[in-house]
């Protein structure tokens, strides 16, 4: 029962950070019908920059732990939302009207170049996250142990989801964004911007990777340049659990898998853990296409 | 008020519109008639800024607007509801009818104009948390002009309001669309339907392949055996 509990929490922070990667994909490809497969990597960039951040400013000697954890986490976040602006200009903007391919291998491209700019920049060796910053201390619920920075990682990505969901769904602007993505010349016919809305969703999404990149350097402590490309397809995979392009589908679809890998992990085989997380990805694409929550069903990539 | 002058549009290598002239005067209702493909809906698309001409100019009050992109053209008081609808189905009506009213910053206005589409359109009031995409086809056509009517324009872009709708719900579009009228809008409505959009229209113009071929007052273009006989047919409306 103990290691059910550890293992269900271990899972859902784990899945709160695969929901926060998965938005990234799942907003995009809202907009723009683009898999935008380097956003891996701006996750890996995010772990980076809050690692930088965290050892050059010192904050959290200033104001303390916790503070200064979240003030870095929310730098961390608006530089890799600006680098997001910045790859969909160079990468994606140019081949707007191209055909939808062209984009896809632009994508893959992208992804190569930031994880090896990140490899040029700090190193192909795994760094390693300060150690301490936030309470090692453990809390008990119902007698079971659940370690705060478990509860911290897991809250912190609802309170995002939250924010999120709530600036998409009673927003002005959020309206917006989603009736860009079901029909772009519509919106514009109701006097939206729609350049301006993909820009934004690439600043929104990237900064969403940032901040789970910060949260896995915090979480595990350690963190290398390859590690965009293993997280972002598990987010990926829950991008398309919760059905791609819906919202609170990336946030169901991540806390699920994030679970689902987590007990598998511990009752089938440690070994086995992304297997099982793929097999969900092909069960799913067999079983539903569209997704748990999704009712388009996805287009070719 | 409208001006369009030798208005030329290409897709791709493909030429669609020939030189295009045509004006409209405040106040009136000018429709477009002509058959599949002739460029009516280009024509529209490129005054609401979607599709670049390649040549010509577009004035609207004397401002050139053939160069603004399409969501700067709205706050110059032009919408359209466009062909097919392309009402947001996953969003409410409610949120539907907010979008329009997207660039308005005045919201004594928008509550003003958000009034009187509901009293237009009775039907959309009782349907306003409802899902765009469950409404049936008339109510659809409803919201799509609602929603253009929410930033209170002043030149109104209709194309082909009626299409898939039964007689009697093409009836009552066509009564409303004199009422949007005689509340002060100009109207320029495209239509398949030339009996109904000429009874209705105080000028028009006929289209063919890319060119404007007649020119005339909507009586007139009743009577005209030419017209007659390649868009009226018998037994019409």
């Amino acid at each position: 029962m103990e290691q059910f509990f550890t293992q269900l929490t271990n899972g859902l922070a784990v899945g709160g950070i695969y929901a926060l990667i998965a938005l990234g994909y799942t907003m995009v490809y809202g907009v723009l019908k683009l898999i935008n497969f380097a956003h891996g990597d701006l996750f890996t960039i995010g772990a980076y920059l809050g690692l930088t951040l965290l050892t050059s400013l010192a904050l959290t000697d200033h104001i303390g732990g916790l503070a200064g954890v979240l003030l870095l986490a929310v730098m961390a976040m608006g530089l890799v939302g600006i680098i997001g602006i910045l790859l969909d200009r160079a990468a994606y903007k140019p081949l707007r009207t191209s055909p939808r391919l062209s984009a896809v291998v632009s994508a893959l491209g992208a992804s190569i170049v930031l994880s090896n700019t990140v490899m040029l920049v700090y190193g192909p060796s795994t760094r390693v996250y300060p150690q301490g910053l936030l309470p090692s201390q453990v809390f008990y619920i119902f007698g079971l142990p659940v370690p705060v920075m478990r509860f911290v990682i897991l809250a912190a990505s609802i309170v995002l989801m939250i924010g999120l969901y709530v600036f998409i769904q009673r927003t002005k602007i959020g309206t917006a964004i989603r009736a860009a993505a079901i029909d772009q010349d519509a919106a514009r016919l109701m006097g939206i911007n729609v350049d301006r809305v993909i820009m934004l969703v690439f600043f929104i999404g990237p900064a969403l990777g940032g901040a789970a990149g910060v949260m896995v350097g915090l979480y595990y402590g350690q963190i290398t340049f390859t590690m965009g490309w293993t997280y972002g397809l598990k987010a990926f995979t829950a991008a398309i659990l919760g059905g791609i392009g819906n919202i609170p589908g990336a946030m169901v679809g991540g806390l699920l898998l994030g679970v689902i890998e987590a007990l598998g992990a511990t009752y089938i085989s440690m070994a086995w853990k992304d297997a099982i997380a793929f097999f969900v990805l092909i069960l799913i694409l067999i079983v539903r296409p569209t997704g748990l929550l999704g009712e388009r069903v996805a287009e070719k990539i | 008020m409208l001006e369009v002058k030798n208005l030329h549009v290409s897709y791709g290598n493909v030429q669609v519109l020939h030189g295009i002239e045509l004006s409209v005067d405040q106040g009136e209702i000018v429709t477009l008639l002509g058959a599949n493909g002739a460029g009516k809906s280009t024509t529209l698309n490129t005054i609401c800024g979607l599709v670049r001409p390649t040549d010509g100019e577009i004035r609207f009050d004397g401002e050139a607007i053939h160069k603004l992109p399409a969501f700067k053209i709205v706050s110059r008081k032009i919408t359209q509801a466009p062909e097919g609808r392309r009402i947001f189905g996953t969003l409410t009506v409610q949120e539907n009818l907010d979008l329009g009213a997207f660039t308005s910053r005045n919201q004594h206005r928008v509550k003003k104009s958000l009034e009187w589409i509901l009293e237009l359109f009775p039907r959309l009031a009782e349907r306003r948390d409802q899902l765009a995409g469950t409404l049936s086809g008339g109510e659809q056509q409803m919201l799509a002009i609602g929603r253009a009517l929410m930033s209170n324009p002043r030149l109104l872009l209709l194309d082909e309001p009626s299409l898939g709708l039964a007689p009697v719900l093409v009836r009552q579009i066509f009564k409303t669309i004199r009422q949007i009228n005689e509340a002060g809008v100009t109207v320029v409505l495209v239509e398949q339907n030339a009996r109904v959009a000429l009874k209705l229209a105080n000028r028009g113009y006929v289209m063919e392949v890319g060119h404007i071929v007649m020119a005339d007052s909507a009586p007139a273009l009743l009577e005209n055996p030419d017209v007659v006989q390649a868009y009226l047919g018998a037994g019409d409306l």
